[in-house]
């Protein structure tokens, strides 16, 4: 017997339900500010209206992106948190890879490819088979770098093409599925931290800058 | 004031998370009593960079929080459906690193079916004495010195009545010894390498200025701090040395710019005590670890007349005890908990104790 809370932070704000691979719910707040907010009062709201107790959760399915860095750590911070102090399986999965799922035994016959919204002009995306396997990625990149295949997901409409597939995290189908490959609890990142290195000190002297340029360059002591 | 002792089992069982800078803290507290207190670093981290970087901070935090909750709650002996409340820094400090710890707390308080309380980090950083030395007097007054904020305080209720009677006008004072250390090619975080060195060097090598203690600045800025003035003439001053081809006195610049830190903030705390007519005054914050203010604000309050309590160092840089036991007396006071809806705010002014 199994029943699975499933976590996504990496769109807006989504919680599902399931027992037995059986979803008993899919919810969402519909906003990508407010996961810090929104996130548990939705999870509370859903294992109430469910009427399951967190004593009966068996695992807590999270996905791990790629998307947006801080509301992405929300659901992630959530789900581990909740797994360790109910003594629960946590499992990161995919984001994309539960839309991939959404998609895949709906008789598609080609390779698509799952799209979310990396801001800063790019997206993330991953190519999957017609069986919803992921292939290749996840990928952060400029829209015009997408194959051409059949678009789904998040940030499928960024590419300007036509989006054939479902386009939200199904959080419901998250719970659901154990089929889905487990990728760790790190969020899918894609990116390093935007930092640099400071090198040059910065001068305070505004006036002895020309006696600077000819005389030595000062030494550490 | 006696000193009373707040031991063996009285007042609240707290669990307290902190995540609004470098620091991953969680303590646990039952009233006045540190049941543990387990704190990850992610300082190494930011080395290179030359001060805290939130992202990967915010990236460290989530690593760091399973494995700190569970070193805390082993340390502490409890099993966590023992608690009573879960306490939380919802503000001042980095929106990224806030809101791994609020969601921490967040997912702990609907598992465990506890109330939830989110409350302010400086106030925490006040509240830590309590742990050292029991119950706080009616009335008193609390310097606050860290890496991000430099405030005299008037406390009169640490759950719900705390007036900023100033702060800095520019930088904070750990920023300073940052920038400080920067200019001397001295290791980040500046405050301990500065503190370290400085008990080497003479403190009345350099007269370094001492912002807003001027006659002019006493109307508007009596209890306000500036230190890009001191910052500015220290690397000015290291800066015509080393044009002028001579070696840096690096333990004497040291200790003259921590004279100047301290000699600043412990005048106008004293003032502060004699203006609001209080008999005590709090140290807090990271800085408070810092010897020389230690020393001189002991040195001046006891001249003064004033009592000074100051946490023990281990427990003025950033952790979960402060906010535990804050938590502790914000329960013991029987102020409502905090709405499962709150978010982190960067910006959380002081006076706001419980969100
Ligand atoms: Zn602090």
């Amino acid at each position: 017997m199994s029943v699975v809370l499933g976590i996504d932070t990496a769109t807006d704000v989504r919680v599902g339900l399931a027992r037995d691979g059986a979803v008993l719910a899919s919810e969402a707040f519909e906003s990508t500010r407010a996961h810090a907010e929104q996130l548990l009062p939705l999870v509370q709201q859903v294992m109430a209206t469910s009427g399951v107790a967190f004593s009966e959760l068996t695992a807590v399915h999270v996905g791990v992106g790629p998307g947006p860095f801080t509301g992405l750590r929300v659901g992630v911070a959530a789900a581990i948190t909740l797994a360790e102090v109910l003594g629960i399986e946590v499992r990161g999965v995919c984001s994309l890879d539960v839309v991939a799922a959404q998609w895949a035994g709906t008789g598609l016959s080609d390779e698509f490819v799952v799209v979310a919204d990396a801001r800063r002009s790019e997206v993330y995306w991953a190519r999957y088979s017609a069986d919803g396997i992921r292939r290749e990625g996840p990928f952060v990149s400029a829209p015009s770098e997408v194959p051409d295949l059949a678009l789904a997901g998040p940030g499928a409409q960024l590419t300007g093409r036509p989006v054939g597939g479902p386009i939200i995290i199904d959080a419901g189908l998250l719970a659901a599925s154990d089929a889905l490959p487990a990728v760790g609890t790190e969020p899918l990142y894609l990116r390093r931290p935007d930092a640099t290195v400071p090198t040059t000190r910065k001068s305070t002297l505004a006036q002895p800058r020309i006696a600077m340029m000819v005389a030595e360059p000062p030494e550490a002591p | 004031m006696s000193e009373r002792s707040v031991r063996g089992g009285v007042g609240p069982l707290v669990l307290g998370i902190e995540s609004s800078c470098d620091e991953t803290g969680i303590g646990i507290v039952r009233g006045h009593e540190l049941l543990a207190n387990e704190v990850a670093s992610s300082v190494a981290e930011h080395v290179r960079f030359g001060g805290v970087v939130p992202e990967v901070a915010s990236r460290a935090h989530l690593q760091a929080l399973v494995p700190t909750l569970r070193r805390a709650t082993e340390a502490a002996d409890i099993d966590l459906s023992e608690v009573d409340a879960i306490a939380v820094t919802a503000g001042p400090g980095l929106m990224g690193a806030l809101v791994v710890g609020l969601a921490a707390a967040k997912a702990l308080a609907v598992a465990l079916n506890k109330p939830l309380y989110g409350l302010n980090h400086l106030v925490g950083h006040v509240s830590v004495d309590l742990l050292d030395h029991g119950p706080l007097p009616s009335e008193l007054a609390a310097l606050l010195v860290s890496g991000g904020h430099t405030s005299l305080l008037h406390i009169r209720d640490i759950t719900g009545d705390i007036t900023e009677l100033g702060a800095t006008i520019d930088d904070a004072a750990g920023e300073a010894y940052d920038k400080v250390a920067r200019v001397l090619d001295l290791s980040y975080p500046g405050g301990p390498v500065i503190d370290k060195l400085a008990a080497h060097g003479n403190p009345k090598a350099i007269r370094f200025p001492r912002g807003l203690t001027a006659g002019k600045d006493q109307a508007k800025h009596r209890f306000d701090y500036s230190f890009s003035g001191l910052k500015t003439a220290v690397s000015r001053w290291v800066e015509t040395e080393r044009l002028a081809g001579r070696d840096i006195p690096v333990a004497d610049v040291a200790a003259s710019f921590q004279e100047a830190v301290a000699d600043v903030l412990t005048v106008k705390a004293v003032d502060a005590c004699n203006y609001l007519g209080v008999d005590t005054i709090l140290l807090g914050g990271g800085v408070a670890a810092n010897s020389r203010l230690r020393g001189l604000l002991a040195e001046r309050t006891e001249a003064a007349g004033i009592t000074l309590r100051r946490p023990r160092p281990a427990l003025c840089t950033d952790n979960g005890a402060m906010i535990a036991v804050l938590g502790a007396e914000v329960v013991a006071a029987g102020r409502p908990p905090s709405s499962l809806e709150i978010g982190a705010d960067s910006g959380l002014p002081i006076s706001t104790v419980l969100v």
